[in-house]
C-alpha cells in the first residue's frame, strides 16, 4: 500500500500523555484538511484507545504505548494503538457496549465509540502479551464539506 | 479542568471548564461530590459550555452524577453542551437518563 506519510510515537502508560496523544493524532490529521466535526472525532477515538492502554493494559506499572498515524491513499486517516499488557480474552465481548472490567470509573462504551466516530475499528489481542488497534477514518476535506471539491 | 459554583435555595450550577478525560475525572467527580456534600441541592445543572473536550470517562462522571442526585431524590440537568461532548453523551445514550441541552451556535 502507498503509504503518504508516516510518524510512530512512543511514550510511557502515564495518564497525562492521553492528552498529548491526542492533540498528535490533531496535528497530524490536519494535514487532510478535517472538519471540526472530524477533528472531534479523532481525538474521542485516540483517547478511548490511549486511555485503554493506561487503565486496562498496565493497570498497576506504566508500561510503552505505540501510536503509528498514517495518510494512506484516498483521504485515509490510519491510528494504531498498542501496547505490551494484560491483553483481552475475550474481544468481541470487550467490544459490546456496557461491557467493563473497569468498575464506577469507566463506562464500558470505549470500544463503542472508537466504533461509530471511525470507519473502521480492528482490534488483535493475545492475553499476556498485549493489544493493538487499528482505526480507520476517511476524511472529507473542508473544501468538499462546503461543496466546492478540488481538482486532484 | 475547574468546576465553579453557583448556589440559590437548592438549585446548584456546576460550571466545569476544560478537558474531561481519565487524567481529569477524578478530581472533577471528587469537586462535584464534595459540592453536592455541601449544599445538598434538590437541583443540579451541569454547565457544559467551558468543556473542551471530553470522552467515555466524562460519561462515567455523569452517570455518577445521576446517581448521586437520585439519591438526593434530586433532578440533574446537562445544559450549554458544545458539539464535541454531545456527540460523546448521545452516543452512550445520556439522553434517555436525563435531559441534555446543546450551547446555542454563537
Ligand atoms: N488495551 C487493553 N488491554 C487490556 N484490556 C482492554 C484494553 N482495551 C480494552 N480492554 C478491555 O475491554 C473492556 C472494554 O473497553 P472499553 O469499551 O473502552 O470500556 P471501558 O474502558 O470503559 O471499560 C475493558 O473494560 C477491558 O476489560
Ligand atoms: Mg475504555
Amino acid at each position: 500500500m502507498n503509504v503518504e506519510n508516516e510518524v510512530l510515537l512512543k511514550f510511557p502508560s502515564k495518564s497525562k500523555n492521553e492528552g498529548f496523544a491526542r492533540s498528535a493524532a490533531a496535528v497530524f490529521a490536519a494535514q487532510l484538511d478535517p472538519t471540526m466535526d472530524e477533528l472531534g472525532d479523532i481525538k474521542t477515538a485516540v483517547s478511548e484507545a490511549v486511555t485503554n492502554c493506561i487503565v486496562h493494559a498496565y493497570p498497576d506499572s506504566i508500561g510503552e504505548i505505540t501510536m503509528k498515524l498514517r495518510q494512506l491513499p484516498d483521504h485515509v486517516l490510519e491510528i494504531t494503538v498498542k501496547d505490551q499488557g494484560r491483553g483481552i480474552e475475550d474481544v468481541a465481548k470487550a467490544r459490546q457496549p456496557l461491557f467493563t472490567t473497569g468498575g464506577e470509573e469507566r463506562s464500558g462504551m470505549g470500544f463503542t465509540i472508537m466504533e461509530s466516530f471511525m470507519n473502521e475499528l480492528r482490534v488483535k489481542s493475545v492475553p499476556g502479551r498485549g493489544t493493538s488497534v487499528r482505526m480507520r477514518k476517511r476524511i472529507v476535506s473542508r473544501g468538499e464539506a462546503l461543496g466546492h471539491r478540488a481538482a486532484d | 479542568m475547574n468546576v465553579t459554583s453557583y448556589v440559590q435555595d437548592k438549585h446548584m450550577t456546576l460550571v466545569l471548564s476544560g478537558e474531561i478525560d481519565h487524567h481529569a475525572a477524578r478530581q472533577v467527580m471528587a469537586q462535584i461530590t464534595a459540592k453536592l456534600d455541601a449544599y445538598l441541592p434538590t437541583e443540579l445543572e451541569l454547565d457544559f459550555g467551558e468543556v473542551s473536550f471530553m470522552d467515555s470517562s466524562g460519561i462515567a462522571v455523569v452517570i455518577h452524577t445521576l446517581r448521586a442526585m437520585r439519591e438526593l431524590e434530586g433532578r440533574l440537568v446537562l445544559t450549554n453542551i458544545p458539539p464535541q461532548p454531545l456527540k460523546v453523551l448521545q452516543a452512550a445514550g445520556i439522553g434517555r437518563l436525563t435531559e441534555l441541552t446543546e450551547r446555542s451556535a454563537v
